[in-house]
């Protein structure tokens, strides 16, 4: 039987949450004899090759790009899973909800106090994508069907999961391993 | 779009859809490179939306943009804060529990680089099977090297574990100090194993020294250029990547600035905005931005030390600048010797600090006259990183700019590309598979921390477009 896909990435993140998926240390060479890794950084896959059984999305939207490929997620694979606070509820690049994106921009771009911007350019070239007004969690975007909370989850917690998952065990995570910080 | 004739192709590292940074090169009408950019593509605001937080969060806050390395945001910006509560003079504890941390990030980190990322393409060659060119086909074929690579990262998690609390976006310095030291058990069962980290770390010099040496004439010319290099750089001369003033050489090795005060850095760097990225270009105000660019990070660092303070690094030190006959080493692929030396060190000062009886003393915070503003710097895994803060009297941030390592090497790594696009692209109007490699590979010797993204854990996968003048596709061509 072919073994289970997984598909990860990240969108307005930190690339913390990969991070503490790879703190489980040698326990990736396991990962790696029950799941082929599909479209994720820890490969060279950039476009899904088929149907995912589960797909790790970290970071939240913070421009159109980020949009894009979470619905892409969302269509390819059958369990998606919110990784982390930033996914589950904007987490820090959130902070900026408050606060208007021309501010942001400005204090970046033309305020600062060693920017250098005779022109008064802001970046704006096609090739790079547009910003949204605000910071989305995952949720706000599609359907989203687990939600792992921490900044980001502990690797156990992170193995736990998916051990579960991928083993059709319920998902059972002790008080330990559930953090909000 | 240009409204000349020249063609545009289009490189997107971990795949537009990732978005943290892609490459387009423009073609005149004889196919030769008439420009090649690198793009990043991810603005956060952080400058603006941390304004109004109470200062004492800001070590904690800032870490958060970026989760390979953490602690050196964590520690730049403890620094900064530091000065804020007037407690830069911290007890020897405090001082030296933060070094140890940043040695462990500095050990993770370059570990993490080189056997992960890096070690295939060295390994198996920048043409190999991208199928085998990978972590995974590194631990099919070299499963030692493998093991020893996830375990000195591991090693260097724990560290930052037990003087931070959590590997990952931890709590351990704060304005003035630190909050816990280290325990005697703690140490012990770090001083089990440094002696095995010690020697992996010998090995892996060995690996990075001899693949530079035997590949000399293939690597020198490999996206290389002339140009400045800063770094801090300790009172006596000697490397230091946790304090010290900034110095800054030529190509040749003539000192531009030297044991500067970096509190008053804004005297003497500037950052170009431009339109098509949404990085900053860093130069030094007193030559421009045409000739004022510089590298930072570990060959940046081995160029401006007069030496390091570690015996068996020190000897390292001395192999690698005998290739350059002492003079700055301006080689791309030479980043990677520099950072397995550095990797050497980092152990060196690991087992010097834990054989230390400060790390268990329990004077841990010191205060002293409030200020308003403050710098605080650091030397990361990357290059150095800049944190700038002004706070008022309610304790709340008031200004923040910060310059992280990744920025000041946005001209050098665009150079490179350019460099390498040049070699690859030019007379065929067409996307080889040589290009697609390279161009990947000449940008992970910088180790950019944009790619969080893109190279965090494997490689990445590479999409060129190329589009004629008019903006349709006549090529299209993926690394799969
Ligand atoms: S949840 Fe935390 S660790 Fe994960 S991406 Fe966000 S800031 Fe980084």
């Amino acid at each position: 039987m072919a073994k289970p896909k997984v598909a990860t990435t990240s969108l307005a993140g930190c690339f913390g949450c990969h991070m503490s998926l790879l703190d489980i240390d040698d326990r990736i060479l396991k990962l790696v004899e029950l799941v082929d890794f599909d479209k994720s950084p820890i490969d060279d896959i950039k476009e899904f090759t088929g149907q995912c059984a589960i797909g790790l999305v970290e970071g939240g939207c913070a421009n159109e790009e980020n949009v894009r490929v979470l619905q892409d997620f969302r269509k390819h694979c059958d369990i998606l899973i919110s990784v982390g606070d930033c996914a589950t509820m904007g987490g820090l690049p959130a902070l900026r909800n408050t606060i208007t994106l021309e501010e942001c921009l400005n204090e970046a771009y033309l305020d600062g106090p060693t920017v250098y911007n005779p022109d008064g350019v802001i970046p704006n070239d096609k090739e790079i994508p547009l910003c949204l007004d605000r910071v989305y969690p995952c949720n706000e975007v599609v359907k989203i069907d687990y939600n792992l909370p921490g900044c980001p989850p502990s690797a156990d917690t992170l193995w736990e999961a998916l051990v579960a998952l991928l083993t059709d065990k319920p998902v059972s995570l002790p008080y330990e391993l559930i953090k909000y910080d | 779009m240009s409204t000349d004739k020249s063609k545009r192709i289009v490189i997107e590292p971990v795949t537009r859809v990732e978005g943290h940074g892609k490459v387009s090169i423009l073609l005149d009408e004889n196919n030769k490179v008439k420009q090649a950019r690198l793009h990043i593509v991810e603005f956060r605001g952080f400058e603006r939306f941390i304004q109004g937080r109470p200062f004492w969060e800001v070590p904690v806050l800032v870490q958060r943009l970026c989760g390979i390395c953490p602690v050196s945001h964590h520690l730049a910006a403890a620094k900064a804060m530091d000065i804020i509560v007037g407690g830069e003079n911290l007890t020897p504890t405090a001082e030296k529990v933060r070094r140890l941390m940043h040695y462990g990030q500095t050990l993770q980190s370059h570990a993490l680089h080189f056997f992960h990322l890096c070690s295939p393409d060295l390994l198996f060659g920048f043409d190999a099977d991208p199928a085998v060119r990978n972590v995974i086909g590194i631990a099919a074929k070299f499963p030692e090297l493998a093991v020893q690579g996830v375990m000195m990262r591991k090693f260097g998690q724990e560290i930052i574990k037990a003087t931070a609390g959590k590997k990952i976006h931890g709590t351990g310095a704060i304005p003035g100090g630190i909050n816990k030291n280290i325990s005697i058990e703690e140490r012990d069962d770090f001083l089990k194993d440094i002696d095995q980290m010690m020697e992996w770390s010998r090995g892996s010099v060995k690996i990075a020294k001899d693949y530079t040496i035997e590949n000399i004439d293939m690597l020198a010319p490999f996206g290389s250029f002339d140009s400045s290099h800063m770094s801090l750089i300790r009172a006596d001369g000697a490397m230091d990547l946790y304090h010290g003033g900034l110095r800054v050489i030529d190509f040749e090795g003539n000192k531009i600035l030297d044991h500067v005060d970096y509190q008053n850095y804004t005297d003497y760097i500037a950052e170009e905005v431009k339109s098509w990225s949404y990085m900053k270009f860093p130069f030094l105000k007193s030559l421009g931005t045409d000739k004022g660019w510089y590298r930072v990070g570990p060959l940046a660092r081995l160029n401006t030390c007069d030496f390091i303070d570690t015996p068996e690094a020190e000897a390292a030190r001395k192999e690698f600048m005998a290739v350059t006959n002492g003079k700055p080493n301006n080689i791309s692929m030479a980043y990677h010797w520099a950072r397995m030396i550095e990797l050497l060190h980092s152990v060196e000062k690991i087992k010097e600090l834990l054989n230390d009886p400060d790390l268990q003393g329990t004077d841990l915070v010191v205060k002293g006259d409030r200020r308003e503003e403050a710098v605080g710097l650091i030397e990361a895994p990357r290059g150095t990183l800049f944190h700038h803060y002004k706070v008022n009297e309610d304790d709340q941030v008031t200004m923040a700019n910060l310059i992280v390592s990744t920025t000041h090497n946005n001209v050098p790594m665009n150079t490179a590309v350019t460099k390498v696009a040049e070699e690859y692209i030019s007379g065929v109007p067409e996307i080889t598979e040589g290009l697609l490699n390279r161009v990947e590979v000449a940008i992970r010797a910088y180790d950019p921390c944009l790619s969080c993204a893109t190279h965090a854990m494997g490689k990445m996968p590479l999409v060129i477009t190329l589009y004629d003048h008019a903006g349709n596709e006549i090529d299209k061509k993926s690394k799969q």
